[in-house]
């Protein structure tokens, strides 16, 4: 086979130059069929979601932001050891660790916690790693489908405390639910 | 009297501007959401429902948007010619006819700005001067892709005004009038000109394409060539009536086609509606008549935009002079053989 009838697709085809008859060449049978094909459309189905108002359905393992877990007591989970920041690809978690005082017992859960518990935002990718990592199930991921909301300011986008460690209202609710 | 006509007359003029402003706007929203459509899209939604709001949005865009003067020895004219255009596309809608006409208090108002008798000659002749708004605009730019583009404007819009003119002339050689309104009477009821002088149609639809520089004729503004064409230098509110007195003149375009062809303010049954409903009632349902048929040929404009790419430059010409225009002529040629076939075949001896 030569190539210049070879086709891979089997749609090659024959580029013609043959000249145009009267009324083809007034196009009009043409434009027919085109508009034909145009009008179609008119009445398909957009699929175009409406983003604010309608969400698109999440998978069942989507993962949403983190927050920062306490216990049944609501005690802080995290201890501040520092392996989710190790096993973050992005390097998006950074923390401080500070003892705890004794009249912190009911704060955090062991003597150590993160005093300062930063994840910036920009750069996680959400992969869970974190989470896996987690020795005391302090971070994780949650089904949350509230996405990081838009800001002028690249300072809003990193998350600290405040923002990622669970509702105490939350965890005392959890444990009601458990008991 | 004379002055109940002026007031009459200043009132129906005031309300025919309103609509053919309002009109135009809204068809920079239609035409967006047909464009979405047609995509499978769903165009502007977010200002106001359904997006309606847009034209006004894009409106107060425009306003707000820096008035540039380009270094131009022609700024008389710079200014000048977005006003021509605008001017020329809301002229033409004086000798519409939109409806038959309303009695107010004993008193007849017919609804047509003017009646005069040659009101086809006059829209030409206002539609020809269109192409002096193009054309100065383009020069007075000092660009050359204005001035080349505007040269294709002009050039475009009087090869196919032949066409057009001889498209007309079986039309009133069958009509007998050059009066608008008149024409519109003599469609009544489903007797509409289309049905007489359907390739007369095919070509004067094809032409109006062509005058009001719209796809698949838009080659004053073919961007991948000419930038933005003749406006490409304006900016602001002047580039708006540019647009503006684009779909303005596309308005008229579609009166026009739905006047002289698919039978004006006429419906069928208009004589039964007037007769049991009173004359009001049975002509206002002709003006929205009238309306419904503009708006179909407004989408029918849009339609044919989103689906035929633009023309080369010279199968535009070629098109105009070897095909339209031999056809209009074999066209007057039957249709003035059909009018005398009786003295003819007397003559023939038949």
């Amino acid at each position: 086979m030569s190539v210049q009838t070879m086709s891979l697709s089997g749609r090659k085809k024959e580029v013609s130059n043959k000249k145009m008859s009267f009324w083809e060449s007034l196009y009009l049978v043409a434009i027919v069929k085109g508009l034909w094909i145009t009008i179609g459309h008119l009445f398909t189905r957009k699929v175009t979601v409406k983003y604010p108002e309608e969400v698109r359905t999440r998978s069942a393992v989507w993962r949403g932001q983190h927050m920062l877990k306490r216990d049944e007591q609501g005690r802080e989970n995290c201890t501040a050891c520092g392996l989710c920041a190790l096993s973050c690809p992005a390097e998006a978690i950074t923390m401080t660790a500070a003892e705890r005082k004794p009249d912190e017992k009911h704060l955090y859960r062991e003597e150590k916690y993160a005093s300062v518990y930063e994840i910036n935002m920009l750069r996680c990718i959400f992969c869970g790693l974190c989470e896996e990592a987690c020795p005391k199930d302090a971070i994780y991921l949650t089904e949350s489908k509230v996405l990081v909301p838009a800001s002028y300011e690249r300072e809003d986008f990193i998350f600290g405390k405040d923002k990622l460690v669970m509702p105490l209202e939350m965890a005392l609710a959890n444990s009601k639910n458990k008991n | 009297m004379e002055s109940a006509i002026i007031i009459e007359k200043s009132i129906f003029i005031f309300t025919i501007f309103a609509i053919t402003m309002l009109a135009a706007m809204y068809s920079t929203w239609a035409e967006r959401k047909v464009a979405a459509w047609l995509q499978d899209r769903i165009g502007p939604n977010r200002a106001g429902p359904l997006g309606l709001l847009q034209p006004l949005a894009d409106g107060m865009k425009l306003f707000s948007k820096e008035e540039f003067l380009p270094n131009t020895p022609n700024k008389f004219l710079f200014v000048v010619g977005p006003a021509i255009s605008m001017s020329v596309a809301l002229m033409t809608s004086a000798v519409i006819p939109w409806g038959d006409k309303l009695v107010i208090g004993g008193h007849e108002v017919i609804l047509q700005a003017t009646d005069i008798d040659v009101s086809i000659l006059y829209v030409f002749g206002v539609l020809s001067v269109g192409v002096y708004g193009i054309m100065i605009g383009g020069w007075a730019s000092n660009n050359k892709f204005s001035l080349m583009s505007a040269m294709r404007a002009s050039s475009q819009m009087i090869s196919y005004e032949v066409a057009m003119g001889l498209s007309l002339i079986a039309l009133l050689m069958m009509s007998g009038t050059l009066s608008l309104k008149e024409i519109s009477e003599q469609q009544a009821g489903m007797n509409w000109n289309v049905f007489y002088q359907p390739l007369g149609f095919i070509i004067f639809l094809v032409c109006s394409f062509a005058e009001t520089n719209r796809t698949p004729f838009d080659l004053a503004e073919c961007e991948a060539e000419l930038i933005g064409g003749y406006h490409t230098e304006y900016s602001s509110m002047r580039m708006g009536f540019y647009l503006f007195a684009e779909y303005a003149s596309m308005f008229i375009s579609s009166t026009i086609l739905s006047v002289l062809y698919f039978g004006g303010y006429n419906y069928p049954g208009m004589g039964w509606a007037i007769e049991h409903w009173g004359v009001n009632a049975g002509n206002l349902i002709g003006v929205a008549v009238l309306f419904i048929k503009i708006c179909a040929f407004i989408f029918f404009f849009m339609w044919v935009r989103w689906t035929i790419p633009r023309f080369r430059y010279d199968q535009l010409m070629r098109l105009g002079w070897q095909g339209l225009i031999p056809l209009a002529i074999a066209n007057i040629v039957i249709t003035g053989l059909v009018m005398v076939r009786h003295e003819l075949a007397a003559a023939l001896g038949f």
